[in-house]
């Protein structure tokens, strides 16, 4: 355990010193942000449907969603872990005395919150100082808030356990891009990226919520607006558990098989 | 052929600060230092030279190269290569040279070598009957008519290098540069780059520079060494004027049945190393002979055993690099 | 040119020795359309309409700007990837070689694969084309491909200017992003939908508004007045490409100066 916690720091420590990376991502996030926001206002002050979401819950969603996008992310690659495989030096983790699998959930786990740690703060500061209704609002209670911290962070192991399925899948088909590709846009689609959950048809929302992917980022950001009333939470906590423990047992078991027949690249 | 003149280049470095606090401080106000890369350096190559470019990592080394094949403009200084500047009329001058960066490929990675050629030929506007006639002389000189059909990335090393070097050969360039070119080689590749080195030169008349960390390359091709630590050239000349400068000191290694707690100094003994009951003795034999060290220091310790060695390449440089203290 | 072609030439085989691994991505391209439409019908479907835009018109505009990235993608993506080329000091290879250095890095990438893409997001956009409320007369056919052409001039600027990007520093790409993803999401959908002045700098600074809303108002027949400023917009967005290349010259002029 303790050579797992020590290799999260390194590469944590190691991850914070991305600075640039990190204005350079907190500025697309911003424009990311902007966009969205700008889209659906224009949307909003159009239409005379009725809303599924005030307009002030989902610009908040989305300013929540482009501040922890760092920890949502479903198709973040660790070019590192892909240069690792496709190069053969794989080898070099396989003889160390420890587990692949844990190692690099660390991995890409520390890197997750490192790149988080570093650009979450500014895009909150600054769309808290944003004018009503473009900007972050309060959270809707501080039950929603609490419960907001730790469905996100519970939903950072789900997602973590998502992108370790990705990186194993590498074994096979040795392309990075293939299977990033293919699974990023569907997964971000099933999480509520291109468009958020709410505003999607009902009879869609409940087959997506069955899958692991709106546990991620919208499941909390929806506590957190007050969208999903705390008491109603619950449900979405155990999915959560379950589906972490489902995606986490699913890549130990493959990565067992994988190193069993192992081809090693350029080896 | 080549007149480098008061060559000066420094770089700024980013430095970075540990800890998470560190990172944060650094993002909001980045340090930074100047490193002189190059100081003041000249020297001049003549046309059909082999010249060793030595020195550490770090010395600037690999900033001379790329100034010389214009991939870098430097401050100030005055260079010229075949009566052209380097930096000024790129594409005239690049036609004239030949790079081999050690470890990084040239040659396009998934498809047979020929086509890779091919595609060189073109880049190089080669004429066809000059392409045909260059890759067949490299083909054989270099022993390559088997690799041609293989796709690059299934030669081994040595297999690739010797493609590498005909890729940086194709143009007729009159200059070559050679970026650790042996790097990694086994002991038969090693020697059959080095023996194809030595051909181009005397037969075509090619400017070879070779930067190496291989002494054995230096031994074997180099006439002339440059020596360059922290930016500056410590030592231009004949290789041989080198090892008469150090012929004078020999090393005499010595067992001993118990530890010795160190050896005395006396008349001779220029330096020496004890580990465990086993003492390494460099001394000069104009000053003190073997046998009478020999038996100086049999008079002071329990001899098992002892062995006697003239100094080779390594340790001249070695010795070099102690002497400037880079 | 004859060297490009013999540049593609070569990629293209590379290419052709991953089979599988080149099938899979150019089926992960194929789909790539499919969510944004999804997205756009979901949206439709909620709201009605968005900024007064129906769906077949809404699709051609996101399915011709996919249409030009996709083919900029293919081509030009040596400039947006160049950071790599930068780091792993392939451009000093490209520097030592007697060409101009727009058409090596130009020819260091083809994406054959973006294939999928193009055939993915064609498909969306002939559907679209017939599903649009217009009679398709020989003014629009033209406009409609210089909007597509424009797209592909607009796209393959924003790479060289990410490749200059890298001269300087070769961390932070993921501003690049802003750069390139940003404009094609942003420019998903006509850009007057966000009732924002913003939409001026695509007119202005990155002009893939010519690629988009501009031409597609004179398309739909939406443009009352100035029909003709609006069929010519496409022009912008092809000159865009020349200030890039500019700067390109700019960035290896730095480049030789500090080196990597």
């Amino acid at each position: 355990m303790k050579a797992y916690l020590s290799f999260f720091r390194i590469r944590f420590l190691n991850n914070l010193q991305y600075k640039v990376a990190a204005w350079a991502g907190m500025a697309t996030q911003f424009v990311w942000g902007g966009m969205y926001i700008l889209l659906y206002s224009a949307i909003y002050s159009f239409s005379s449907s009725p809303k599924p979401m005030e307009l002030d819950q989902l610009t908040t969603y989305v300013w929540l969603q482009q501040a922890f996008l760092a920890l949502i992310m479903l198709w973040y690659r660790d070019s590192g872990l892909f240069d690792l495989i496709l190069s053969g030096d794989v080898a070099y983790e396989l003889v160390r005395p420890v587990n692949l699998y844990p190692m690099w959930y660390a991995r890409l786990l520390s890197q997750r919150l490192a790149g988080v740690l570093l650009r979450f703060a500014p895009i909150i500061i600054v769309s808290i100082l944003l004018p009503f209704p473009y900007g972050l609002s309060a959270p809707a209670s501080l039950p929603s808030f609490m419960l907001f911290l730790g469905t996100l962070l519970n939903g950072t192991l789900l997602t973590v356990a998502y992108s370790m399925l990705i990186s194993i899948s590498m074994f096979r088909t040795l392309s990075a891009v293939g299977s990033l590709t293919l699974f990023g846009i569907l997964s971000e689609f099933l999480a509520g990226m291109v468009i958020p959950l709410p505003l999607m048809p009902e009879s869609l929302q409940k087959i997506l919520m069955v899958l692991p992917f709106w546990l991620t980022g919208d499941f909390p950001f929806r506590i957190y607006t007050g969208h999903i009333p705390v008491q109603e939470a619950l449900g979405g906590i155990m999915l959560q558990f379950l589906w972490t423990a489902v995606l986490i047992t699913a890549g130990v078991l493959w990565l067992r098989s994988i190193k069993k027949k192992i081809v090693l690249q350029g080896g | 052929m080549i007149d480098v003149n008061n060559l000066n280049k420094s770089f700024k470095v980013y430095k970075r600060k540990n800890g998470a606090f560190g990172a944060v401080r650094s993002m909001l106000r980045p340090d930074f230092e100047y490193i002189q890369a190059l100081d003041d350096v000249s020297f001049s190559i003549g046309k059909g030279e082999i010249v060793g470019y030595i020195g550490p990592n770090g010395a600037g080394k690999s900033t001379t190269v790329k100034v010389l094949s214009g991939i870098l403009v430097p401050d100030s200084g005055t260079v010229t290569v075949g009566g052209l500047v380097p930096w000024k009329d790129r594409k005239t001058h690049v036609a004239n040279i030949g790079v081999v960066f050690g470890q990084k490929s040239q040659l396009w990675w998934d498809v047979p070598v020929h086509d890779s050629f091919e595609l060189l030929g073109d880049i190089y506007r080669l004429p066809q009957d000059k392409y045909q006639k260059n890759v067949s002389m490299l083909t054989e000189l270099l022993d390559l008519s088997d690799l041609m059909p293989v796709p690059v990335r299934q030669l081994s090393l040595g297999q690739r290098v010797r493609c590498e070097i005909a890729a940086s050969l194709l143009h007729e360039p009159g200059i070559l540069f050679l970026d650790e070119p042996t790097i990694g080689l086994d002991a038969v590749s090693k020697l059959a780059v080095r023996k194809f080195i030595r051909e181009i030169n005397k037969e075509k008349g090619v400017t070879v520079i070779l930067t190496t960390h291989d002494t054995g390359d230096i031994e074997a091709l180099a006439e002339r060494i440059l020596l360059i630590g922290k930016g500056r050239i410590l030592y231009d000349g004949k290789f041989g004027d080198l090892k008469k400068r150090f012929r004078g000191s020999r090393t005499l290694k010595v067992h001993f049945s118990n530890t010795p707690c160190g050896i005395p100094m006396t008349g001779g003994i220029l330096n020496s190393r004890v580990m465990e009951n086993v003492a390494e003795i460099e001394f000069n034999p104009d000053v003190i002979t073997a046998s009478d060290l020999i038996s100086y220091i049999s008079g002071l310790f329990q001899i098992t055993d002892l062995e006697i060695n003239t100094m080779v390449a390594e340790e001249i440089i070695a010795g070099l690099y102690r002497e400037y203290k880079i | 040119m004859k060297l490009y072609f013999k540049y593609m030439k070569i990629l293209m085989r590379s290419q052709m020795q991953y089979r599988s691994s080149f099938l899979m991505v150019a089926l992960g391209q194929l789909i790539y359309p499919f969510p944004l439409y999804a997205g756009v019908v979901l949206l439709v479907g909620r709201f009605g309409e968005i900024g007064g835009w129906t769906v077949p018109e809404l699709t051609f505009c996101f399915g011709s700007l996919l249409i030009s990235y996709s083919i900029a993608e293919a081509f030009a993506r040596g400039f947006d990837l160049f950071s790599h080329m930068v780091r792993t000091g392939g451009f000093d290879r490209v520097l030592v070689r007697p060409r101009s250095t727009i058409l090596q890095v130009l020819g260091s990438r083809f994406e054959l694969n973006r294939a999928g893409k193009l055939a993915g997001s064609l498909g969306l956009y002939i559907w679209a084309a017939a599903n649009l409320d217009i009679l398709w007369s020989i003014d629009k056919v033209a406009v409609a491909f210089f909007m597509a052409a424009a797209g592909v001039f607009v796209f393959s600027g924003i790479f060289v200017l990410a490749g200059v990007w890298s001269f300087w520093t070769i961390s932070g790409n993921e501003l690049l992003n802003i750069l390139t993803d940003g404009t094609r999401e942003m420019a998903r959908f006509p850009l007057d939908v966000y009732k924002s002045k913003i939409i001026l700098l695509f007119v202005f600074v990155v002009p893939i508004a010519s690629a988009n809303f501009l031409p597609l108002l004179y398309i739909t027949g939406k443009a009352l007045e100035n029909r003709l400023l609006y069929a010519f917009s496409p022009l912008l967005g092809l000159l865009f490409i020349f200030p890039c290349l500019l700067l390109w010259k700019t960035g290896v002029r730095h480049y030789k100066s500090t080196g990597s």
